[in-house]
């Protein structure tokens, strides 16, 4: 059985669209039994499932496997659709119908299973494993599916939140390409015969008291598997448990030991200093992004009696979003960012600290940095990017220290996950045993891939080969699945029964949203084959934690307690009670001629899981705002030096990006240029979490892998690179291509200081043609009177981080397509609500403003005018609505919009046929066809749920019944909605605010959605570069 | 030729003052009596051999034609996505072939209808053909509107259909205006056309020896007999067509251009535009009139009825038009520029000049505003063949400035954030290029089924026509004949 595999056999493609329009056709390739290459003699390939079902052998193996359901088994694959699977699994209920099923209850949110109506949605509390903790999402189930992801307002991961991923896990809940089945040497097999299998390997593990049976799982926070884990090691002590997520760092761990784990409390600090930290972002704070998001922006709320505001200082490495938010921020090279640290840890009286500055403008920022810190002692914090060095993460906790920041701002407790492990070397020491030999067999749970992801320099592919026994289990027949004896289908989140804590230790119960669509396992199921109890299901196992077994009725009443809340009450950490061990670590990085390299997991993708993911794919890199695709980012000067240009094409959206060979170490790798503001020089960041081979149908064959020149020396950082141009040139996708303001000002900022004297700043400035607002009074005719409701939305640009969370959320909430890369070169994606973003300043400087653009809603719409066939038209209410079946697609109201916010059906992008993604839509939004021009309508869906609930109610809709998708995704509340006709609402006060702006108000177009501008608090003893080749108008604000 | 023995009482023209002048070429060929012009015209559909290079010509034009309908074939399939428009750039090709068609097409109402009330007698061996150019361009330019929907389907709804929803077009956008006005002008042209061909045709029918032309022609002319009753009825209907067809001149191309003008994109936004955009299809249309007829007169040997006088006549108003569309470039240029009221305004006129697609601009500017300008001298309006490439000149230059306007501003309107561009793919060419095929094919058919030239308003321009008065017009007709 644990023969080589002999080539690769081609199943009959499943015959589903291809999501993106893109990737090519793929087939999913199995390997041959051995009966087969017996038979054959030689590599031989499929036809058809039919010849391959000719075989004698394979026959007679089916059928001994899977006696009863065989002729499901080799029914083309082409007809094996969903909906078969469906019928198939029918059938086998019917058949198990015989035994008594146990009974395994989930809870809804709110209200009770048994008022299941028809058409009304439930909500249902789960959590999203993440690493370092989970995020407690309410998730809303349409007859049964999961059909849209919220925040769970309780849990403190979210406290209503989301971010992209969470709200891209639908996506990933139905997408067809992941594994529906359970493969033995390639062969489809059942979980009965993997059960059998394991009840004997577990046999042979005692006896051996589990010398060379290693597990590799992500880091886990679940308590039942950990306690089951824990289980396994105890009785077989010689077995080891390996812990690898390619996006965790490992200079925290290193640094500070396994022992404590920082919280920060961003919603009390007055500074704050990331050096290289992304913490608004998962793909650096995967678990607390969105609650670190909230809090910062918490603090940074301002209004007209505010006497002081917080002041954000970003140093870093590559030019993230976090910084992008900064009030002051600076680019160091990797090669610096040592000494930076060092010399400020100095400045800051960190005992034994040292290092240099570099440049006299890294100086500029130390000294006003240490100045300001040291001013504001035990009321900042200084958080350290999860990919910085030890010697970074040591020297970020020796300042908090200093400054009195640890027991104020920072708290450490005992970390969540069982037994933290650097990751790196928990990989590295694997993949070592694995090339002695002296690995039999290797367990991997939850998706790891190391073959993909796993350190260049590692060979983790070849060193597979040496290990008799690999077990895989993930939602992807992935680069590692391939290469192992069994697969087996992981069951998604939303599927499955688990639990999980967050980053503060609470504890939550995960329940299905729906039964497994493939078969699916979770991890527990998986590892419990090899205890004492290998027929649990996975409810068992967490209910049997939880509860002990207990049947009293308190213990139950917690349990349906915990489901119903998402979360077990009180089951938080106290904070500060853990101390780091170690706090000392020497600089790791070592200058080099040459450039530095920057590895970074992806921004939307993350370390490649969400490679397959259409939604993530598609949505903006927060920065570049490509898509489909990584780059290779420098700055400007190092562009020049190098003669790289990243030309604009005229399609719309395409760039014709120069290649370069990136090499290092004996690595190298291929990649697109993309020149990036604020980019230090000399610097590339390399994103990883592409360049997968199989991924699926969306997500194999885009970007370059950069984790093929990531080696376990060259782990985040690397030195001393060679980058030569190839002379070729790559085709990039991007939706936005023009990043300055132009003197239309559509963001208006302004420096707190200047704020208090000037609190109009947002509609007094010279020479404006904003200025001019026209009055509604002064039109020919009367101005129409919005007696009921009268909808509006406010936008906080100064609390808007750029995360996009808003972005997918309408996504999911509106059936919004994927169009795929072809059409975002062609500008044509089909977002309802986008992020602007605009730079002002220097390149090397710049600032950098987002600005979320939904429909404005205006009441004096220029669309509704020129629709000749009345298919966009206004409510009572001021919503601008449109009317799909009436569209005839003119394009003149997009062409009409002066915000361009109107998106059209070029092709036809929706996806008709496969049948998951007709489960995961939204019954309450039109699906829309081609030709059709469609928009953002303030989630009209919601407005006229919440207006018949009212109604039966015999009342208003009260401040808040209405939520839409984007203002409920949003970490930081940036996005209020509500009535304008009442002046309590949240939305009417924030309009009174004189931050209050409209956009591009002087066309008479009057919005209801408007913007509170942008405050900021730099330092004035930093200066900011002017850059003399912008133009003056781009300057001004 | 009995039609005109039993002359009805004829609108009698005013000769035009320059007709007098010995030094211009007469509009009629001296060698033309009643029967050679008969003869001539008739002969080229009744008994001309087709020529090689019709043949030729033709095949080049199904050619493009089928490519037009591959185009069109793939479009209804697939959908609009197949051309190269995008967000922002909702109307690019498909909306300025469009507008560009439909401007050619003003010629031939001009001709025929304008330049017949106020008399000007010359225009009658010209009208027939330029009507014909008409209603071939509109066509053209009618797909546009339907092939560019996204669901052209449903292009229906664009009319005040009555059906039970109770639904109706929505009367303020000017889409719907277009609606009416591009079908209106058709129905009136095609009416206006064939009411002026039907004595024609029957002139044809008598003349006609195989059974197929007589039967073909027979049915065509309605019964034409040319009796007294019959002129007067016809010449009252021909006036009273004349009259409407006249403010659809204007009207039309007025209501196109309010597309524009109705939206608020900044290069749209302009009042400016319906008299910029009347003179500009005039200046185009004659422009495709002289590129047709060039070659036509030469290939079917009837320069004595289309003589230099007609050419150097459309020179003159090709000219005249073409100063307005500048003056329009300078208006425009003017109010961004000079008076900037408003900063998009501005952005634009700069955006137009020195922005991405300059070269479009600064060339539309060669073709329209420099090179009309050599239409003042006479001898360049004389030299067919130089008309001939100006004529080609001009109608790039149309094409571009509708491209500019309509494509252009959308590129770059409010918000910087959303400035995008646009490149058309091979079907926004091939579907152009169809077009083009499909005119050139549709005309070549005309040129030699039909009667290109209206026999018997031809005949009203020779001297015998007007026995009383204007007898030493004919002399000097006589007294010339070598020219």
């Amino acid at each position: 059985m644990n023969e080589e595999p002999i080539g690769m056999m081609q199943t009959p493609n499943i015959e589903l669209p291809v999501l993106n329009g893109e990737g090519k056709p793929s087939s999913f390739e199995i390997h041959a039994s051995s009966s087969l290459r017996e038979k054959e003699g030689a590599k031989r390939y499929w036809q058809s499932v039919e010849e391959l079902a000719d075989s004698p052998e394979l026959d007679a193996y089916v059928r001994r496997e899977y006696p009863s359901q065989t002729s499901v088994l080799i029914d083309p694959v082409n007809r094996r659709s969903f909906m078969k699977l469906m019928g198939a699994s029918l059938g086998l209920a019917g058949l198990a119908s015989c035994t008594v099923q146990p009974k395994e209850d989930i809870l809804p949110y709110v209200t009770q299973p048994s008022e299941i109506i028809p058409g009304k949605p439930l909500y249902f509390a789960t959590t999203m494993p993440r690493s370092g903790g989970g995020i407690g999402l309410l998730v809303r189930s349409n007859m049964g599916r999961p059909t849209k992801v919220e925040g769970n307002p309780d849990h403190p991961a979210s406290l209503g939140a989301t971010d992209m991923y969470a709200q891209g896990s639908i996506l990933q809940l139905y997408d067809p390409d992941r594994s529906q089945a359970i493969l033995h040497m390639g062969d489809i097999g059942d979980w009965g015969g993997f059960s059998s299998e394991m009840a004997g390997r577990a046999g042979l593990m005692t006896s051996s008291k589990g010398q060379g049976v290693r597990f590799l799982t992500e880091s886990m926070t679940s308590p039942s598997f950990i306690a089951m884990m824990q289980g396994i090691l105890t009785a077989n002590p010689q077995a080891k448990w390996h812990q690898f997520e390619p996006a965790r760092g490992n200079g925290e761990i290193t640094a500070l030991g396994a022992q404590a784990a920082p919280q920060y409390r961003f919603d009390i600090a007055d500074r704050v200093l990331s050096l290289d930290s992304d913490f608004m972002m998962a793909a650096d704070q995967n678990a607390t992004s969105v609650r670190y998001a909230r809090d910062w922006a918490e603090r940074r709320k301002v209004s007209a009696s505010s006497t002081d505001m917080s002041r954000f200082y970003a140093v870093e490495t590559s030019f993230s979003p976090t910084g992008a938010n900064a009030d002051n921020r600076l680019g160091v090279r990797p090669s610096d960012f040592e000494g930076f640290v060092g010399a400020l840890a100095a400045a800051l009286g960190v005992p034994g600290a040292s290092g240099t500055t570099s440049t006299p403008r890294q100086k500029e920022y130390l000294d006003a940095i240490a100045s300001d810190l040291l001013a504001m002692k035990g009321r900042s914090i200084v958080i350290a990017g999860g990919w910085q060095t030890p010697y970074v993460h040591a020297m970020a906790y020796q300042i908090n220290l200093a400054l009195g920041n640890v027991g104020q701002t920072v708290f450490y407790s005992t970390p969540v996950e069982a037994s933290p492990t650097d990751h790196l070397a928990s990989i590295t020491e694997l993949a070592q045993d694995m090339e002695a030999g002296t690995v039999d067999a290797l367990v991997i749970l939850g998706g790891v891939n190391p073959v993909y992801s796993a350190p260049a320099d590692l060979n983790f592919a070849s060193a597979m080969k040496k290990v008799g026994y690999i077990i895989h289990h993930g939602l992807y027949y992935d680069e590692t699945a391939m290469l192992s004896h069994w697969h087996i289908p992981a069951a998604h989140f939303l599927e499955s029964w688990d639990d999980c804590r967050s980053h503060d230790g609470t504890a939550s119960i995960i329940q299905p949203l729906i039964a497994p669509l493939y078969q699916g396992k979770t991890a527990s199921e998986v590892l419990a084959t090899l205890t004492k109890n290998p027929g649990s299901t996975a409810y068992e196992i967490v209910k049997a934690y939880w509860t002990g077994g207990s049947k009293s009725t308190d213990v139950e009443n917690t349990w349906r307690r915990s489901l119903n809340d998402g979360l077990v009450q009180n089951s938080a950490a106290t904070p500060g009670t853990a101390t780091p061990a170690a706090s000392t670590a020497a600089p790791s990085i070592t200058p080099a001629k040459g450039f530095d390299i920057v590895f970074r997991p992806d921004l939307t993708i993350y370390d490649g899981r969400y490679a397959n993911n259409g939604w993530l794919q598609e949505i903006p890199k927060p920065i570049s705002t490509l898509t489909w695709d990584n780059a290779a980012i420098v700055s400007k000067a190092t562009a020049e030096k190098l003669n790289l240009h990243v030309t604009l094409q005229f399609e719309g959206g395409e760039y014709n990006s120069d290649i370069v060979q990136i090499e290092v170490d004996g690595h190298s790798v291929n990649a697109p240029v993309w020149i990036a503001p604020g980019q230090p020089d000399d610097t590339i960041t390399l994103y990883l979490g592409y360049g997968r081979e199989r991924a699926g149908r969306v997500g194999d064959g885009l970007g370059f892998n950069a984790g093929s020149i990531r080696t376990t020396k060259n782990y985040w950082f690397a030195t001393g690179a060679k980058v030569v141009k190839k002379g070729q040139s790559y085709p990039l996708a991007g939706t936005q291509i023009h990043f300055t303001m132009e003197d239309r000002d559509p963001v208006r900022a302004i420096n707190f200081p200047d704020f208090k004297k000037d609190l109009n700043y947002v509609h007094e400035k010279d020479g404006h043609d904003w200025l001019r607002e026209p009055s509604k009074e002064d039109s020919f005719f009367p101005a129409y009177k919005y007696n009921g409701y009268a909808w509006g939305m406010v936008i906080d640009l100064n609390s808007c981080i750029g995360c996009n969370a808003c972005m997918i959320a309408c996504v999911s909430e509106n059936n919004i397509p994927v169009v795929g890369k072809s059409q975002v070169l062609r500008s044509r994606e089909m977002h309802w609500i986008r992020i602007d973003r605009y730079y002002t300043g220097a390149a090397d400087d710049p600032e950098t403003y987002f600005q979320p653009v939904p429909c404005m809603q205006c009441e004096e719409a220029p669309c509704e005018l020129v629709c000749p066939v009345d298919a966009t038209a206004h409510s009572a209410e001021g919503l601008n609505d449109m009317t799909y079946n009436r569209c005839v697609g003119t394009r003149f109201c997009s062409n009409n919009c002066p915000y361009k916010v109107r998106r059209f059906n070029f092709l036809l992008y929706q996806d008709w046929t496969t049948p998951q993604f007709k489960m995961m839509r939204n019954p309450d939004v039109s699906v829309r066809s081609r030709g059709v021009m469609e928009k953002c309508t303030y989630c009209v869906q919601r407005i006229q749920e919440a207006k018949i609930q009212s109604e039966k109610e015999n009342r208003r809709v009260r401040d808040g019944d209405i939520i839409t998708a984007c203002e409920a995704a949003c970490p930081t509340d940036a996005i209020v909605f509500g009535d304008i006709n009442d002046p309590t609402s949240r939305v009417a006060r924030l309009k009174s605010d004189s931050r209050n702006y409209a956009l591009l108000a002087d066309l008479n177009t009057h919005p209801r959605t408007t913007y509170l501008g942008v405050v900021r608090n730099p330092n004035p003893a930093i200066k900011r570069i002017i850059d003399p080749t912008l133009s003056p108008e781009a300057q001004t604000v | 030729m009995s039609a005109f023995q039993d002359d009805g009482p004829l609108v009698q023209a005013e000769p035009l003052a320059g007709y007098r002048d010995p030094s211009l070429t007469p509009i009629i060929g001296p060698t033309m009596t009643f029967r050679t012009i008969t003869e001539k015209i008739s002969d080229i559909v009744l008994e001309m051999d087709t020529p090689k290079w019709w043949f030729g010509t033709m095949l080049v034009g199904l050619a493009f034609t089928v490519g037009l309908l591959f185009a069109v074939t793939v479009l209804f399939f697939k959908g609009i996505g197949i051309w190269g428009n995008n967000q922002p750039v909702g109307w690019a090709w498909d909306i300025t072939n469009f507008v560009w068609w439909i401007g050619i097409g003003h010629a031939g109402t001009f001709i025929s209808a304008i330049l017949f009330l106020v008399k000007q007698e010359w225009r009658n061996s010209i009208n027939r053909f330029a009507e014909a150019m008409t209603i071939f361009a509109v066509m053209c330019a009618g797909m546009f509107p339907v092939l560019h929907l996204g669901r052209p389907w449903l292009a229906y709804w664009l009319f005040p259909l009555p059906n039970t929803m109770g639904v109706w077009p929505q009367f303020k956008s000017p889409l719907v205006w277009d609606v009416f006005a591009v079908s209106t002008y058709f129905t009136l042209s095609l009416t206006y056309w064939y009411l002026g061909m039907v004595p024609d045709l029957g002139t044809l029918r008598d003349r006609a020896k195989k059974t197929f032309q007589q039967k073909l022609y027979g049915f065509m002319s309605l019964g034409w007999r040319g009796s007294s009753k019959h002129w007067a009825r016809y010449e009252t209907a021909y006036l009273l067509l004349a009259g409407l067809c006249t403010p659809l001149v204007l009207s039309v191309h007025s209501v196109v251009s309010l597309d524009f003008s109705v939206g608020i994109v900044p290069g749209w936004h302009s009042t400016i535009f319906p008299p910029y955009f009347v003179a500009g299809a005039i200046f185009s249309g004659f422009a495709l009139v002289l590129t047709l007829i060039i070659p036509a007169r030469r290939l079917f040997g009837i320069k004595e009825l289309i003589t230099q006088r007609h050419i150097d006549n459309m020179g003159k108003v090709m000219l005249a038009t073409g100063l307005i569309v500048g003056y329009s470039y300078v208006e425009e240029a003017f109010l961004g520029l000079v008076y900037p009221g408003n900063k998009y305004e501005h952005f634009l006129i700069m955006n137009r000049m020195f922005g991405p697609y300059a070269p479009f601009y600064w060339t539309l500017v060669l073709c329209n505003v420099i090179t009309p300008q050599f239409l003042w001298w006479r001898k360049i309006r004389n030299n067919t063949i130089v008309l001939f490439i100006l004529t080609i000149v001009i109608n790039i230059g149309m094409w571009l400035e509708r491209f500019e306007i309509i494509a252009v501003s959308l590129t770059r309107d409010y918000l910087p954030s959303s400035w995008g561009y646009f490149k058309p793919t091979i079907f926004d060419m091939m579907t152009f290029a169809g077009t083009l095929g499909f005119f050139l094919s549709a005309m070549l058919l005309f040129l030699r089924g039909m009667p290109m030239i209206p026999m018997y308003e031809e005949k009203m321009l020779l001297p015998a026509s007007d026995p009383h008065g204007h007898a030493e017009e004919g002399i000097f007709l006589e007294e010339t004949e070598e020219i």
